[in-house]
């Protein structure tokens, strides 16, 4: 195996920086890439104007920068064209401009289908939408281990459905979706797919082509990419039908006083200044993740899960949020200890440098799925290494001693 | 003073539970929610004369949570509304770091969680719904 996790973590400054830190909360938060942090900090030094507006010359190259980070964006995810990329400023961002714009065209009686895994952000905008306009929302059931019940589509998705909006990949349980079977059952009642890929893309490039979704959310911090942006992809017939979500500069074709057109997308969905650096910071983070090893990567990540999942189940009362075999799953763990509430056990971890988090993980329908108030999450990146799952086991063991 | 959290005394008051339970007949009774961590506390009183003479909780939360519950059970009983709401305002000024109010030194078991900002909701939480408890039985 040619990878190298400790090489791997030179690559970020501050895990550089910090080598006592076992950073265990990559499904939150990825750690940013010096690619990243190089391309901000070359962008504001030297580039660092308006984009899209200004004809001298810092200008021109600011746009030329944000542009080439949509391309960059684009070939990370195999877009058909860089235009079908849309910048805002997280997934949460993304998933309401479609919740708003493609919510517009809704009346009530259509339905928009959600699975009971969803993040928060991929639930509280629909149900925005639902009192809104009074669609109906259908919640897809789950199978056991969290993995939605793709069974059920048939009944779920009924020809009153307008769009479908799944998770890529839990946040919790890490069960990654067949999303074919999901795509064929919309497509044949005429509705939509979105993609939620927050937890998706930092685990190597997609292919929005081959997934044969609508539309496709991410954002950048989770990617090992600035924080404050993220994207909304689009192919190109979807969002050419959308109204536009936010109104303001850059996204008019004219304004007169008695009307206003729409620029083309990406543009419409644009609206005000866009996080210029941070945009140009997540395409050089996503090109540079682009040539990375990720076969040997994802080999490694799910080794360190599996040496998590076996360390964590000689534990006396725990509870497993989460398919136990790792194939079709990244390497996302969670789970919860009797009597251990799982913000006692992180604050124990955090004296032992083990950064996890504990909590509902913004999924409380998934929570009460699983018949738990929270869990501890430990995500992993590639940058973790055996030290990192051990201290967190060690860790556990204090916890335990002091707080059962 | 202990820097530790989870020093002994604190596990003691959590693992104490004083007020745990259900009152039959409550004059008010409140629930709130952490938006969080999704921890959850009911409280109920029963009023004499518009101060509290029994207290019941039913707590779904974090140690911190459950010693802070557990005070409240403790020390609560004699406090009216204004008293109780004047209490929250106390114990958020104590984490902030000044001095635990006449009648509650055990709250300065919760010191060592001043520099940690967001365990202050999981103290704070039960003293926040016995105001609520109370505020609840003016209204009505």
């Amino acid at each position: 195996m040619s990878f190298s996790a400790a090489k791997w973590r030179d690559h970020f400054p501050l895990l550089a920086a910090h080598p006592e830190l076992h950073y265990l909360d990559n499904a939150a938060t990825g750690q940013l890439c010096e690619a990243a942090f190089d391309a901000v900090t070359h962008h504001d030094l030297t580039h660092r104007a308006n984009v899209l507006r200004g004809t001298y010359r810092l200008a021109e190259q600011a746009d030329a920068a944000y542009e080439n980070a949509r391309r960059q964006v684009a070939a990370y995810m195999n877009a058909a064209n860089a235009e079908e990329v849309v910048f805002t400023a997280g997934t949460t961002a993304a998933i309401n401009l479609v919740a708003h714009a493609f919510g517009e065209g809704l009346k009530a009686g259509d339905e928009v289908v959600l699975s009971l895994a969803e993040h928060h952000s991929n639930f509280v905008p629909w149900q925005m939408l639902r009192d809104r306009c009074g669609v109906m929302l259908r919640i897809l059931p789950l199978a056991a281990g969290g993995r939605l019940d793709l069974s059920r589509l048939g009944e779920t998705i009924t020809p009153r459905c307008k769009l479908v909006a799944v998770t890529h990949a839990s946040n919790v349980t890490g069960a990654i979706t067949d999303l074919a079977p999901v795509v064929a059952a919309a497509h044949a009642v005429g509705a939509r797919v979105l993609a939620d890929g927050a937890q998706a893309v930092q685990h190597g490039p997609v292919d929005v082509q081959a997934l044969g979704v609508d539309f496709y959310a991410f954002s950048g911090h989770k990617a090992f990419g600035p924080t404050g942006v993220g994207v909304l992809w689009g192919r190109a017939e979807a969002l050419e039908k959308l109204p536009p979500f936010l109104g303001g500069g850059g996204m008019i074709g004219r304004v007169t006083m008695e009307e206003t057109t729409w620029a083309l997308p990406p543009r419409r969905f644009e609206a005000g200044t866009p996080p210029i650096a941070q945009a140009i910071g997540l395409g050089a983070a996503l090109d540079w993740l682009r040539a990375q090893p990720w076969a040997d990567m994802n080999a490694n990540m799910v080794r360190l899960a599996q040496r998590l999942i076996d360390g964590i189940a000689v534990l006396r009362g725990l509870t497993f949020l989460g398919p136990r075999d790792l194939k079709n799953r990244l390497p996302i763990v969670s789970f919860n200890l009797e009597g251990i509430h799982p913000h006692d056990a992180c604050q124990v971890l955090d004296e032992y440098g083990v950064a996890v988090r504990g909590g509902h993980h913004c999924a409380q329908p998934l929570m009460e799925f699983f018949k738990v108030q929270g869990a501890v999450r430990a995500s992993i990146a590639p940058y973790n290494d055996e030290a990192d799952i051990d201290a967190l086991l060690a860790g556990l063991q204090v916890a335990i001693a002091r707080l059962r | 003073m202990s820097d530790d959290l989870y020093q002994q005394a604190l596990l003691d008051l959590a693992k104490a539970a004083h007020g745990a339970g259900v009152l039959p007949s409550p004059d008010g009774e409140a629930l709130r929610d952490s938006p969080l961590c999704g921890d959850r506390v009911r409280m109920q009183v029963v009023l004499e004369a518009g101060c509290i003479k029994a207290i019941a909780h039913d707590v779904k939360g974090c140690l911190l949570c459950r010693a802070a519950a557990s005070l409240v059970g403790l020390r609560g009983a004699g406090l009216n509304a204004e008293e109780a709401n004047t209490l929250h305002e106390q114990v958020a000024a104590t984490l902030a770091g000044s001095e635990p109010p006449p009648g509650w030194p055990e709250l300065a078991l919760f010191a060592p969680v001043r520099p940690h900002r967001n365990r202050h909701g999981c103290i704070l939480l039960p003293f926040e719904t016995l105001a609520a408890a109370l505020d609840s039985q003016t209204r009505a």
